[in-house]
């Protein structure tokens, strides 16, 4: 599948036409290319309507498009000439809202952000801000901490590739055993920390509370039922010809263009980068579990699909493994305050491998008790940025097929 | 990866009239950054990328800060002359810190796994003087976060290829992350039930507030 | 390679027996009818706070107005007003505590900061209402609600809580009987002893007692 010239032509990519306003009137002069993927300000062209081409907006109420999020999609017949993303329908300006709290205000903030992987988020604001403030987490709450984010994963990942496959018209079936599994998931979450979704459970240096009387028990229960259920959704759809039909070839995206593109999880590893924050920070303790980086070869969405599965699968591994030898001791640091935590001036980028990419947290302390800047890498925002190099040329029904690969979510897209 | 100051000795030996400077970094010290000038910040970048001791292909964070004009007061450790003795001596030094914004890149790579490197551009002031440049030609994963970066702080990024509001609607005039910005009374036509609620309740009980 | 169509028909295989197993197995019936059939909710669950008291509704309330939750609740969402007696004087009691919980996001910070054990997370769901503004704005008695009932949605919670106070009550009461018999003991007792004296302390109130007694180094081999 993977094209013969390692370099993608991008000739075609559209640059300044939708320009509104464009501080750079005068653009600079394009440096001297020296790779393959460098953009470079395209002259204007024609407009559309002498070309003969149609501007469709989807969104933003679609049904696809996975949140209030538009589309403008300029077709030339049925294939896509440009593609352009618009954001910001549910932005409600999530950095300035961190800036303005304490720190430990912005903790139940970050639920709502990938409000599927709740959990991980928390771990990710966690760990920026424990790198910031130099605090050590308890082993048991580090396990804790890697149980609760790879079932995170596995639920998220079960639930889009049930949604992947509603894009590709398999209304509901795949979804709701995902959603049958999800819900085992959920339920654990409910009993660890009280809510289903938003779950805020993390504080800085360990956990809010301890596990409840049995719950490693329940969860043990889940994690066996697991290999049961990939293996009955592996035989609904891996094989199914019409999901191979429709996302084989599709969307293919060059491991060169991704990297450049800093396109992050699961999608990067389909085109064949190894890169698992995972396997290359080991933030908290996962050197000390076996798990395997499953690659895709060529790149296309039905790698996407097959990365995901297998992931889940070496999730589950990583469970086992975790609910063997969860140790006892502290859960949280007692020397962390609650109120008024303020740590020393200087900043940290922290990031780990959320179920959709790699998830960064930018902080910058002036000392204070509320973060002097406070950002967001968001990865699901970042992964989108290669979106229209991919539907370059394909038609509208691929095109929605890549973006249910992509694996968005719009509270963490516009923030 | 190489220290900072061995990346910034070997940035300025490639890149002809580079001006390099290392800002300090109170918490993780090991996560210093490198502030370059914008003229020669995407040659810089291209080093930085092409360079087969650094290789950093993956720009993974990129966003906006602003520095409001404040005056700092930073303890120097200097060596001086003391009674003919030269001593470390620790002194209060006060300067200003004129405004200004800031475009922090946090670059990693890819094939040898080693990062970060926080790369800084700033600009001169935070009113006229707001250009950096563009490093979306040098890595493509700063394309929307520029953009979001000049939308939210108004960094403007010479040589972006598609330089607009991402997060903001394309009529919004202000830049909603700056230090200073002033939100206004009501975004929408309705009250947003939280002000209103509020309001009827300090109405309903005419209670003084406490001094 | 398979004949063409055997993917096809292996996911019908998949989706029949999930069919077939929905009559018996309940493994894969997982639905319930929700308004007549209920799921118990685990003993975590939180929807949004209450307050607690411990005797009498209104004078039983652990809550002393500290406002620590009013100031660290992420979308201020809480609104107090302290009570005062008719000389002026603030007594440790919220006159007004207002929770708007169309603003609340059940995050429980308020719960974790609250010092004196007094805002908790109710487990309440069905709250839905037509009226916007007035119904999902809940005043003190609103909120209010017996330890007893406490005890009925998180037990273990309840039970630590309980145990915790009355050993911080015990400790107080520790430090205070030396404190009695020798009255020119040094600053700490003397402002423990005024705060008896005070008119405003809830009678029932452990609260009351438990910033005093939190310095009480002293008095914890006794209380040993």
């Amino acid at each position: 599948m993977r094209p013969d010239s390692a370099e993608p032509d991008l000739s075609a990519l559209s640059t300044g036409d939708l320009v509104v306003e464009s501080p750079a009137a005068v653009p600079a002069p394009p440096p001297p290319a020296t790779s393959g993927f460098e953009l470079t300000p395209k002259p204007a062209t024609a407009p559309d309507a002498d070309r003969g081409l149609l501007e469709v907006a989807i969104g933003p109420h679609h049904p696809s498009t996975h949140g209030v999020f538009r589309l403008n999609a300029v077709l030339d017949g049925e294939r896509i000439v440009r593609f352009k993303p618009v954001f910001g329908y549910l932005h409600r300006n999530h950095e300035k809202i961190g800036e303005n709290g304490t720190y430990l205000s912005a903790m139940p903030y970050t639920d709502r952000l990938d409000y599927f992987c709740s959990l991980s988020n928390n771990w990710a604001y966690a760990l920026a801000v424990e790198k910031l403030a130099g605090l050590a987490v308890p082993e048991r709450a580090d396990y804790i901490r890697i149980i609760t984010a790879e079932l995170t994963r596995i639920q998220n990942h079960a639930a889009l590739i049930g949604f992947l496959l509603q894009e590709l018209g398999a209304m509901g079936t795949p979804l709701m055993y995902a959603f049958r599994e999800r819900e085992k998931i959920l339920d654990l979450f409910e009993a660890l920390t009280g809510a289903r979704m938003m779950c805020n459970y993390l504080r800085f240096g360990g956990c809010r509370c301890d596990l409840p009387a049995g719950w490693l028990e329940e969860c043990r229960r889940v994690v066996e039922g697991l290999p049961r259920f990939f293996d009955e959704f592996e035989n609904l759809l891996s094989t199914n010809e019409i999901l191979m039909a429709r996302t084989q070839g599709i969307g293919v995206l060059p491991p060169e263009l991704a990297v450049s593109a800093g396109v992050t999880g699961p999608m990067l590893r389909a085109s064949g980068v190894n890169y698992d924050l995972r396997k290359v920070d080991r933030y908290g303790l996962y050197d000390r579990f076996e798990f395997r980086v499953p690659l895709g070869e060529h790149g296309d969405v039905y790698d996407r699909y097959m990365v995901r599965i297998l992931e889940m699968r070496e999730s589950a591994k990583i469970l086992q493994q975790a609910l063997r030898e969860v140790p006892g001791g502290p859960i949280v640091d007692p020397k962390v305050k609650l109120r008024n935590f303020r740590p020393k001036a200087g900043e940290a980028y922290g990031r780990l491998e959320s179920p959709k990419g790699e998830l960064g947290f930018y902080l910058i302390s002036d000392g204070s008790t509320n973060p002097y800047r406070y950002r967001i890498r968001p990865p699901s925002f970042i992964n989108l940025t290669i979106l229209e190099d991919m539907c370059q040329g394909l038609t509208l029904q691929d095109a929605l097929v890549i973006l249910g690969a992509v694996d968005i979510v719009m509270g963490e897209v516009d923030r | 990866m190489e220290t900072l100051d061995v990346i910034k000795t070997r940035a300025e030996a490639a890149v002809p009239g580079a001006q390099l400077a290392l800002a300090p970094n109170g918490a993780v010290p090991a996560e210093a950054s490198l502030v370059v000038d914008s003229a020669h910040a995407a040659a810089v970048a291209r080093f930085l990328r092409d360079d087969p001791q650094l290789q950093l292909d993956y720009c993974s964070n990129v966003t906006g800060v602003d520095w409001l004009e404040a005056s700092i007061k930073e303890k120097i450790k200097t060596r001086k002359l003391v009674d003919g003795v030269e001593k470390e001596v620790e002194e209060t030094v006060e300067h200003k810190r004129p405004g200004h914004l800031e475009a922090v890149y946090h670059l990693y790579s890819m094939k040898l796994k080693h990062g970060p490197l926080v790369l800084r551009q700033r600009t001169a002031n935070r009113v006229d003087q707001v250009r950096v440049a563009s490093l979306t030609p040098v890595w493509r994963s700063a394309e929307f976060q520029e953009r979001e970066a000049y939308d939210l702080f108004g960094i403007v990024f010479d040589g972006h290829p598609d330089l607009r509001r991402i997060l903001m609607w394309d009529e919004f005039q202000d830049h909603p992350m700056r230090k200073d910005y002033v939100e206004p009374d009501d975004y929408e036509y309705e009250p947003t039930a939280h002000d209103d609620v509020l309001d009827k309740a300090r109405r309903h009980y005419p209670v003084e507030e406490h001094p | 390679m398979n004949l063409p169509g055997t993917g096809i028909i292996k996911g019908m295989v998949e989706t029949a027996r999930n069919f077939v197993g929905s009559y018996h197995d309940p493994e894969r019936l997982t639905t319930i009818e929700y308004p007549e059939e209920r799921l118990t909710q685990p003993e975590n669950a939180r929807s949004f706070p209450m307050l607690i008291f411990d005797d009498d509704p209104v004078k039983g309330l652990r809550c002393v107005a500290c406002k620590i939750c009013e100031k660290e609740c992420p979308p201020q969402c809480i609104y107090i007003v302290q009570d005062r007696d008719e000389r002026g004087k603030p007594r440790k009691f919220p006159r007004i505590f207002d929770l708007d919980i169309s603003v609340c996001m059940s995050c429980q910070i308020c719960v974790e900061v609250c010092p004196f054990d007094s805002i908790k997370m109710n487990t309440e769901f069905e709250l839905s209402t037509d009226d916007r503004f007035g119904r999902l704005l809940l005043h003190r008695d609103d909120l209010a609600k017996s330890n007893e009932y406490y005890h009925q949605i998180h037990a273990t919670e309840a039970a630590e809580v309980d145990a915790r106070l009355a050993d911080e009550k015990a400790k107080a009461e520790a430090k205070a009987k030396p404190a009695a018999a020798k009255p020119a003991s040094p600053v700490p007792t003397a402002a423990k002893a005024a705060a008896p004296a005070q008119p405003a302390a809830p009678v029932k109130s452990p609260a009351a007692d438990k910033p005093a007694a939190k310095p009480a180094s002293p008095a914890e081999p006794a209380a040993a």
